[in-house]
């Protein structure tokens, strides 16, 4: 009886000490993911100072980039930022006005059953891999494209630019259409009443009131589209054009850090440390849209 | 007298309102014409606007056209069990596939620990405070992370420091890394949804909190936390840039057969093989028949994550 008693208290210290270190071990997997944060900016930084001890930086803005040539390399990123924002632009250029009509309309025009059948086809658009846009693009789009404007290249900025506005439209049309149903049904039955048709309670009513929601949706995509890579890497090439013209190749950031890693840099040259100086360029924009985007929902956000 | 000139006021009034006065102010011809054109407008862009649906799922279709049409004659058993090979007709991706099994034998178990258990963290146990707003705020900032800077963090941290090169193993880590913010935020919502009753209940019935979590909460969670954990695997199985950036060779023709090996997996070879189209046309077809492999494999993990969502929930 005796013994007994002991085994169930010393079983009891057990689950003791166990339900003690439990909360630590639960801290120490929680924190990897903050660890995971700290270790992409270190190292980004740290790879990027070596990259800035050997290059001036005012040299990194200028428009030339021949970042393998033997003497004499350069190591311009505007042709990289250029890229970038022009793709990402003409994204932005298909998935607004698209993303955002269709929002409308699922939220203001269409039938409950219809949306509940209609959002989550698009939203499929989101979930396919990105790899398989890029062979669409190549494949596809750009062939018909050349149709249509025969002095298009086989790479170019126009084609990976449509396609991904494309696959950016699930994410503005889902978050703007959270954002306007989010806006409670007395407001839109007011503005019915005092005899607006749809279209003018749309326009005049919601987009005003859910527009907190819908411009971060729009900050969100952008983010998305300036992160892409395997659309621009293989549609739009990988010629380090300074250049506003969409028919030529041009190379994104992002494209620039898988060519040059799946290419021939050695480890400890000027070369591969750029990578992670223009990766660290490539973080900070799209860090500074999500924090823009956290910072308009906080803000203007309404409350009903 | 005031309130006599008041009323006559108000008299004066009514009398413009109703009946022959409403003319003079209200000009009921324009009204009508300009209710018709508001109401026109209306009823043309509601069709516009539908026709942008239209268009999404138009060019979600013509996608799928495409890739099918291209892939058509090329998919067959000898490509799904042959290995790889540099001749378009002798090719087969039975190595490419076992890469990406491999591959998800890394992702899974390692996403599933460090979500469920930040989850668990983050629901069950920490205190609303500083420490918990740090974690919450950096999950969601790293998922808005490019995935190719998660590839530079592979190369760095696991290919270089731990020495794992362009290993399975140095692969799984990073996009485990990649899409821990899924598979943490998924696991939070649905340990949230366990009614405290529950939690109530067993505590009363003298269970300590980890026997409460571990017997009690997490199962009542498992199919959302499932869920959640099949969409991050299906992201992570689509994932090509982190990879490429790892620096997984060009052409890999032997067999990967543990997580030290050298490997491709289904989307890098889609990448290589569209890049290469520019050599052998055939290659484009290989890639299709490639893609058409992916999205068969997506479709049956998401329908089965939607299956499990809807079948096993419990609502209280």
């Amino acid at each position: 009886m005796i013994n007994l008693a002991k085994g169930m208290k010393k079983k009891n210290e057990n689950l003791k000490l166990f339900e003690k270190i439990i909360p630590t071990i639960l801290l120490i997997i929680a924190s990897i993911s903050v660890l995971t944060s700290i270790g992409i900016v270190l190292t980004l930084i740290v790879d990027a100072v070596h990259f800035f001890k050997e290059i001036p930086f005012r040299e990194i803005f200028s428009t030339e980039l021949a970042p393998l040539k033997a003497e004499n390399a350069s190591f311009g990123f505007l042709p990289l930022i250029a890229g970038t924002f022009i793709t990402s632009a003409i994204a932005m250029f298909v998935a607004i006005p698209i993303g955002l009509t269709a929002a409308i309309y699922l939220s203001e025009f269409s039938t409950v059953t219809r949306r509940k059948i209609i959002k989550p086809i698009i939203e499929v658009l989101a979930g396919i891999p990105t790899i398989v846009y890029g062979f669409f693009a190549y494949s596809f789009v750009t062939p018909l494209l050349m149709k249509l404007i025969p002095s298009l290249e086989a790479k170019n900025a126009l084609s990976p630019g449509i396609v991904m506005g494309i696959m950016i439209i699930p994410i503005v049309t889902s978050l703007s259409e959270d954002a306007m149903n989010a806006v409670p049904s007395s407001i839109r039955e007011g503005a019915l009443a005092l005899g607006a048709t749809k279209l003018e309670v749309a326009f005049k009513v919601i987009v005003p009131a859910a527009i907190s929601g819908i411009i971060t949706s729009f900050v969100l995509a952008i983010s998305r589209a300036i992160g892409e890579t395997m659309i621009v890497t293989i549609a739009s090439g990988s010629a380090k054009n300074f250049t506003l013209d969409v028919t030529k190749p041009m190379q994104t950031m992002t494209a620039y850090i898988v060519e040059f890693t799946s290419g021939d840099a050695g480890s400890g040259t000027t070369g591969y440390y750029s990578l992670y100086a223009v990766g660290l360029i490539l973080f900070i924009f799209t860090l500074l849209m999500n924090l823009l985007a956290k910072y308009i929902t906080k803000k203007y956000r309404k409350e009903y | 007298m005031n309130n006599n000139s008041y009323i006559l006021d108000q008299q004066f009034k009514n009398q413009q309102c109703s009946g022959k006065g409403m003319k003079a102010y209200i000009d009921m011809e324009v009204a009508h014409k300009r209710m018709k054109r508001r109401i026109l407008l209306d009823k043309v862009m509601r069709r516009l606007f539908s026709f942008t649906i239209v268009f999404a799922l138009l060019v979600l279709g013509l996608l799928l056209y495409q890739v099918v049409s291209q892939s058509l004659g090329w998919l067959d058993i000898q490509f799904l069990t042959s290995r790889l090979s540099i001749s378009a007709e002798k090719a087969g991706i039975k190595g490419v596939i076992i890469g990406s099994i491999l591959l998800m034998v890394v992702v899974a178990p390692v996403t599933l620990f460090l979500g469920v258990g930040t989850a668990v963290y983050m629901e069950e146990y920490s205190k609303k405070g500083a420490l918990q707003s740090l974690i919450n705020m950096n999950i969601s900032n790293l998922s808005g992370v490019p995935s190719v800077i998660f590839g530079l963090l592979g190369l760095t941290v696991f290919g270089r420091l731990f020495q794992l090169g362009s290993s399975v193993l140095a692969g799984g880590l990073t996009l485990s890394l990649l899409v821990l913010p899924i598979i943490v935020v998924s696991s939070q919502e649905a340990l949230r949804s366990v009614p405290n009753f529950l939690r109530e209940a067993s505590y009363a019935l003298g269970a300590t909190k980890w026997t409460t979590v571990w017997k009690i909460v997490l199962p009542t969670a498992l199919p959302g936390i499932m869920t959640g954990a099949i969409l991050s695997l299906s992201r992570a199985i689509g994932e090509t840039a982190p990879l490429v950036v790892l620096g997984i060779p060009t052409l890999i023709l032997r067999t990967p057969s543990n997580i030290m090996d050298d490997f491709t997996s289904l989307p890098i070879q889609i990448y290589y093989w569209t890049l290469d189209t520019v050599l052998t046309k055939e290659y484009a077809n290989l890639a299709a028949a490639t893609i058409v492999v992916l999205l068969v494999l997506l479709f049956i993990m998401n329908s089965v994550a939607i299956v499990i969502r809807n079948k096993f929930q419990t609502r209280y």
